[in-house]
């Protein structure tokens, strides 16, 4: 761990209940409290509880905010609805990839439209920083750095929306509609639920205050939601295909290749790299995200290479055994050649070719019983 | 088998000496219950062939969880006499059963010179005890 990692409101609770901490971007967060496979099978087949605050949460409010986050990002921000949220860029000249968010458009009580930017707690200083002069340019817009002040919880899995429906005051989550937030009373404190997460299952996620989270947490405890740490929350984005910032993100990687082509929207709008992905878009020679199916047991991970015959022809981003499917899994950026479900590869893992088949993603896909809209 | 009666590495692995029936001395491998509390999730195993030969502080094997991958290392110098085969298609028996049927190799001990810096169960659960922190 570095020096003094932060801690989220939760962390007294994390560290009394067998919660391996460690440093993850600068935070002391729980792997697991039990086993990754456990907590990951427990999100899958009933309900998995994530704490979350170490994400970067920043708050837009003012007349200009709507129209300073639209010449910012890679979606449309103009015309999105009070409610929505859309998952976006944040692009350099280039056209790299500076960091992946969700931006939500909120309301008030009073009836007062604000945003909601989550950033990854990675990168949240280097998007603080990128904003810094672009906010002293901008009129009516106040950005504020509400991470520590607000809590965020994930609660995953097909029985999410029934262990948290009855904490949430204001709102029905089962006819909420999938990428939609609002403002409502958690158990009686202010927040925000959204129809969002980042495990492939049905859910949601709670922001609230700091001070109030830890009894929620505790109550979704006591209804039956299983504490999950980072290391399965890493398995099931990798399951679901959901690219991770540092692993199939990054500034020398850009969307086309990710396969985010419905994240950017570049007709009639300006943002920075908006011309760059205009010319990149084209690019047919660029590594491709893939996905790999492997033999064996042994685990693919970052930075192994792919190979076809005797040459190189990518590298793998991330890799696990994958508990539903059992056998390993990666997500790898290959030459477009070598990027076609069906072609045979090989990961060299520590020296051995392990075959590799590139298959279609995600790995994993929920059935979908009751998704609202 | 109980761990008080055991060698310990400072990597995690345990040791029973045994002396085989021409005298030489016989080191059975395994790794601890501590080593395998922090591995968790089990999926992969990769053991040595028998006549491999070891230095003390060398790879003979390693052990890959869904989490990491860590190498194996042999405590003593030697030849490896025999392999538990099949332990990689049941890994729960490490957890079950770490200082018994979850042994990993039988290496005949060439030279004792590493044998004293191995440890008793006492210093080894100190050793534990400080890395928790």
């Amino acid at each position: 761990m570095t020096d003094n990692p932060a801690r989220t409101p939760l962390y007294e609770w994390h560290a009394a209940h067998g919660g391996r901490l460690v440093d993850f971007a600068g935070w002391a967060m729980p792997v697991q409290y039990t086993s990754i496979v456990a907590e990951h099978q427990a999100t899958r087949t009933a309900c998995g509880l994530f704490d979350i605050s170490h994400m970067g949460r920043l708050r837009f409010d003012g007349a200009g905010a709507e129209r300073f986050l639209d010449a910012l990002v890679t979606r449309r921000v103009a015309g999105q609805q009070p409610g929505r949220i859309r998952y976006a860029l944040v692009t350099n000249d280039r056209g790299g990839i500076l960091d992946d968010v969700l931006v939500y458009h909120l309301r008030d009580q009073a009836g007062q439209s604000y945003f909601v930017m989550v950033v990854n707690a990675g990168n949240r200083l280097k998007i603080l920083d990128w904003l810094a002069p672009r906010l002293a340019a901008a009129h009516d817009v106040v950005c504020q750095d509400v991470t520590r002040h607000w809590a965020m919880l994930a609660v995953q899995g097909p029985r999410a929306l029934d262990l948290a429906q009855p904490l949430v005051d204001d709102v029905e989550l089962c006819s909420m509609k999938y990428y939609s937030g609002a403002e409502t009373g958690i158990a009686g404190h202010g927040g925000v639920v959204s129809r969002t997460g980042y495990t492939g299952e049905d859910g949601c996620e709670l922001m609230l205050g700091a001070a109030a989270v830890a009894g929620i947490w505790q109550r979704l405890v006591d209804a039956g939601a299983v504490p999950a740490g980072l290391g399965c929350r890493d398995t099931l984005r990798l399951e679901a295909a959901m690219p991770l910032y540092g692993h199939e993100l990054s500034e020398d990687i850009d969307p086309f290749q990710a396969g985010l082509e419905f994240a950017v929207d570049l007709d009639g709008r300006q943002f920075p790299g908006r011309d760059a992905l205009a010319a990149l878009q084209s690019r047919a020679d660029r590594p491709r995200r893939v996905g790999l199916h492997l033999g064996g047991k042994r685990v693919p991970r970052q930075g192994f290479a792919v190979t076809a015959g005797n040459g190189e022809v990518g590298q793998v981003t991330s890799g696990t055994f994958s508990p539903t499917l059992q056998t390993p899994i990666a997500m790898a950026y290959v030459e477009p050649a070598f990027a076609g479900p069906g072609t045979e590869l090989a990961v060299d893992i520590r020296g051995q070719p392990e075959p590799a088949r590139v298959v279609p993603l995600p790995f994993y896909r929920r059935r979908q019983p009751h998704e609202g809209s | 088998m109980s761990p008080e009666k055991l060698l310990f590495a400072r990597t995690h692995e345990w040791v029973r000496l045994d002396v085989d029936d021409r005298g030489a001395k016989v080191a059975t491998v395994g790794i601890t219950a501590f080593a395998l509390e922090a591995l968790t999730d089990l999926v992969y195993i990769e053991l040595p062939r028998p006549g491999r030969k070891l230095k003390a502080g060398e790879p003979f094997g390693e052990i890959e969880s869904v989490k990491a991958v860590s190498d194996l290392y042999s405590p003593v110098d030697g030849e490896v006499v025999a392999v538990h085969e099949g332990l990689a298609d049941e890994l729960e028996t490490l957890t079950s059963d770490p200082y018994g049927q979850g042994w990993m190799v039988k290496i005949k001990v060439s030279d004792e010179a590493a044998l004293p810096r191995l440890m008793d169960y006492r210093e080894y659960q100190k050793q534990c005890a400080e890395e928790q922190h």
